[in-house]
């Protein structure tokens, strides 16, 4: 299921009107995503404040953000423009795949409330395939 | 048995008070179809379901999509029962329409994705806690009988 130019066209349109409102954005996912499924918070235990709007919720996703808009920068080569983020997630965080799946589809929830009108089924395949690949390729060195 | 809490059982019951199944069972039936294409292997006799445009306006779609959103009205009228009360509906979609269970997913996050759009900030990440939870009890409850 690889991304098709009309994917990738959706996807850098979308993260354009997204613009500003990145940071906001992120953290309310990740913020829905140690609610809605607390297994990701075994990976926070550090935190002093897991609660939605929280400081260090704020702070990671905004982290997390950026993250995907080298994501979006590299399209055309996620495994190679993500490579370093990959050693991270594979040696160091070590962070159980599945989770990304958790994340994104907070963050499409986020889309969903954000943008009612935009965020219509053509953009959320794109988005969600995006999401998938960055997940792949997040993943490339775990093994 | 599944425990609910009081917040789980009154946001539940104030959701689907408020939808209106017309307009969100289609939307997630239809949403569901053009993100997972894949799905669409069910309703081979649907007629058009070519592009997004042609399942948004597909009237079988429309009617199915609304038939689907009431199957969870005996979720919220047996809350407590969930396992037993769709026993015979999970035999349906095992035995006589061959639906692979892990769709069931498919559509669930679809649901929520629609309703998180027509709810907007009220779709706190409580109320989505909730709602999901709701959800794969359901999706549990019918991917159970088969085998």
């Amino acid at each position: 299921m690889s991304l098709t130019n009309k994917d990738k066209d959706i996807v850098k349109a979308f993260w354009a009107k997204i613009g500003g409102k990145a940071d906001e954005i992120g953290a309310d996912a990740l913020g829905r995503m140690l609610m809605v499924y607390p297994q990701s918070k075994t990976y926070f235990a550090h935190w002093k404040d897991l609660s939605p709007g929280s400081a260090p919720v704020k702070k990671h996703g905004k982290t997390v953000m950026a993250g995907v808009g080298t994501a979006v920068a590299k399209i055309d080569d996620l495994a190679g423009g993500l490579l370093t983020l990959s050693e991270l997630h594979a040696f160091t965080l070590r962070v159980d795949p599945a989770n990304f799946k958790s994340l994104a589809h907070c963050f499409l929830v986020v889309l969903a409330i954000t943008y009612p009108k935009d965020f219509t089924p053509e953009v959320h395949m794109a988005v969600d395939k995006f999401l998938a690949a960055l997940a792949r390729a997040l993943s490339e060195k775990y093994r | 048995m599944v425990e609910w809490t009081d917040f789980e059982r009154a946001t539940i019951q104030d959701i689907f008070s408020k939808i209106n199944y017309e307009v969100v069972g289609p939307a997630a039936l239809s949403r569901c179809l053009v993100v997972y294409p894949w799905t669409q292997r069910y309703f081979g006799n649907f007629g058009n379901l070519y592009n997004a445009a042609a399942i948004a306006s597909n009237p079988l779609v429309a009617k199915h999509g609304t038939t689907i959103l009431h199957g969870l009205d005996r979720a919220l009228k047996n809350m407590d029962n969930i396992k037993e009360t769709y026993s015979e509906l999970s035999v349906l979609h095992s035995e006589k329409l061959h639906v692979d269970p892990d769709n069931f997913k498919l559509l669930s996050d679809c649901l929520t994705i629609v309703l998180a759009a027509q709810m907007g900030k009220d779709f706190t990440a409580d109320v989505q806690g909730a709602f999901q939870k709701f959800l794969s009890v359901v999706v549990s409850a019918l991917g159970r009988q088969y085998h």
